[in-house]
């Protein structure tokens, strides 16, 4: 493992220099109630650059939603680190946000409001929060719903008021937990479009950090895909994408890519 | 107009038919145990008149609320510490349940030993009988939030005590709401068993004019008062709150079609 203290002169640490985000030799050993140790994942190592967006992808239980759930800081693994813009992460902060595969809303408060809450939680002046509610809101598409409550809307609307929500709080990374799993073919697209589009819109301000057991929205969405080995998770391999934006499937490197991803994964689920 | 009419013409005809049938019963057996619909009328009427049933309502009614507020905030302070603390719960909760299943009747005795005949032990019975369905509903409640909830309230920086409170709390309030609910009941309930029970000196209440009534027309009376009173609170006040707030989180099932 390196040291950045140490070793400055060969790996530069601090905010606005090295890698957006880094994952150091992360693991996780869950305990059994019968008191069998089971690794959920083990020594995955992978950096994301400033502005990058990266997607994890692997069978179900391979452990790309624990190692989401470790980014955001809602778990602590069991060996290894995430440095976020060299600051080592010990519980979620206003650097990151996290879309779940449910939107995640809360029913209580309307959509406006739902904003607002996290604008009020992310430490943003009482002043400026409406204004900034507003832009979000019209920027997302949401805007005439913005006095609705969550249950009026389609799963898919919801989704969008949950991306208004994180993207409101300026997060320096944007943590996906399958965020488009539970969606319809057009929703899914949908959301797709308006994730791709806040990409080139922040222009590099912004990392993205997707997991996905899809394919194809994987090699759409990402510049670098980080591939899962079936459970206790390993990385087996990372595929840079440079296909030009915006892509289609009908790109022959985009299907090409697609093609060896799914033919790496097919391999991995039948395996013993 | 044509909701309320859809709404209140079932439970009218309900009431008409009663009133039809307790008629006929009197008129077909006219003893002096079973008084017409119209003997019990006259008997409410002259007890309005007098200000006797208006002065115990107005007593009554302050009791009762007196006794809510108090089984609301002692409820819901256990609740939320039984909640947050695992040894308590399990050390606590079993007894809460066992107070919460004990007739509130059981209370009187020991009530009126600690208290005297006094107006203090009706009251008293009535926050014994009813702040452990408000503890118990705080706690399932609390216990019972998603935890996508919690993990969303988390990421977006809601730490410890925020994270109850804009959070855990308002998820938690269809279940707490169940609660309320019951435990006004049961404060009602109780608050009539103690009135009629522990005559206090001096002391006016529905359930002390239930004890003193002469005539069988005259305690008629006061049950129909009392009878009506619970329907107001339940439907007009309770009831409202608790579909309000299940209405706004879509937990109503009937969602009205317009013709």
């Amino acid at each position: 493992m390196s040291r950045p203290a140490i070793e400055t002169s060969r790996e530069p640490s601090g905010p606005g220099s090295g890698p957006m985000l880094s994952v150091r030799n992360l693991g996780i050993i869950r305990a059994r109630p019968e008191g069998e140790r089971v690794t959920a994942f083990e020594d995955v190592t992978f950096d994301v650059g400033r502005g990058e967006f990266a997607c994890l992808i692997g069978p179900s239980g391979c452990g790309k939603s624990s190692t989401l759930s470790v980014l955001a800081g809602l778990e602590r693994p069991t060996t290894g680190a995430v440095l976020i813009d060299g600051e080592p992460v010990t519980g979620p902060g206003p650097d990151r946000a996290l879309l779940f595969q449910e939107p995640a809303l809360f029913p209580w408060l309307s959509v406006r409001a739902n904003v607002e809450l996290a604008l009020r939680l992310a430490g943003v002046p009482v002043a400026e929060r409406d204004e900034r509610a507003s832009t979000w809101l019209v920027r997302i598409e949401v805007a005439r719903l913005a006095d609705r409550q969550p249950h009026e809307l389609s799963a898919g609307t919801r989704q969008r008021v949950a991306l208004a929500r994180a993207l409101a709080c300026e997060p320096k990374v944007l943590l996906g937990d399958e965020p488009f799993g539970a969606l319809d073919a057009l929703a899914r697209e949908r959301l797709q479009g308006v994730v791709e589009r806040e990409r080139v819109e922040r222009a590099g301000t912004t990392t993205f950090v997707f997991a996905t057991h899809n394919v194809r929205e994987a090699v759409l969405l990402a510049d670098r895909v980080f591939v899962m080995s079936a459970a206790p998770g390993r990385l087996l391999a990372e595929f840079r994408i440079d296909a030009t934006r915006p892509r289609t499937l009908e790109d022959a490197l985009v299907s090409r890519v697609v093609k060896e991803i799914h033919d790496l994964l097919i391999r991995q689920v039948r395996e013993p | 107009m044509r909701r309320w009419a859809n709404e209140l013409g079932a439970p009218l005809l309900g009431v008409v038919a009663l009133i039809a049938i307790w008629a006929l019963v009197a008129a077909v057996t006219s003893t002096s145990a079973i008084p017409s619909p119209a003997d019990t009328w006259t008997a409410v009427r002259d007890g309005i008149t007098d200000g006797t049933i208006p002065e115990a309502t107005l007593k009554t009614l302050i009791r009762l609320a007196f006794s809510f507020v108090v089984a609301l905030a002692i409820g819901t302070a256990l609740g939320v510490v039984l909640a947050s603390f695992e040894l308590a719960r399990r050390s606590v909760r079993p007894m809460i349940v066992a107070l919460q299943i004990t007739p509130f009747v059981a209370w009187v005795p020991l009530a009126v030993i600690w208290f005297g005949v006094t107006e203090r032990a009706v009251v008293f019975v009535a926050i014994a009988g009813s702040f452990p369905a408000v503890t118990l509903a705080t706690l399932q409640g609390i216990r019972q939030v998603p935890p996508l909830f919690v993990r969303a309230g988390r990421t977006l920086g809601a730490t410890g005590w925020e994270l109850q409170r804009t959070v855990v709390f308002p998820a938690a309030l269809p279940s707490y709401m169940v609660g309320v609910q019951q435990a006004w009941g049961f404060a009602w309930k109780a608050l009539m068993a103690g009135e009629l029970i522990v005559p206090a000196a001096g002391a006016s209440g529905l359930g002390h004019l239930l004890d003193r009534a002469d005539g069988v027309a005259s305690i008629l009376a006061v049950v129909a008062v009392i009878a009506l009173i619970g329907v107001a609170v339940e439907y007009l006040i309770v009831g409202v709150i608790d579909r309000r707030i299940r209405a706004k989180r879509g937990l109503l099932l009937e969602t009205a079609s317009v013709p």
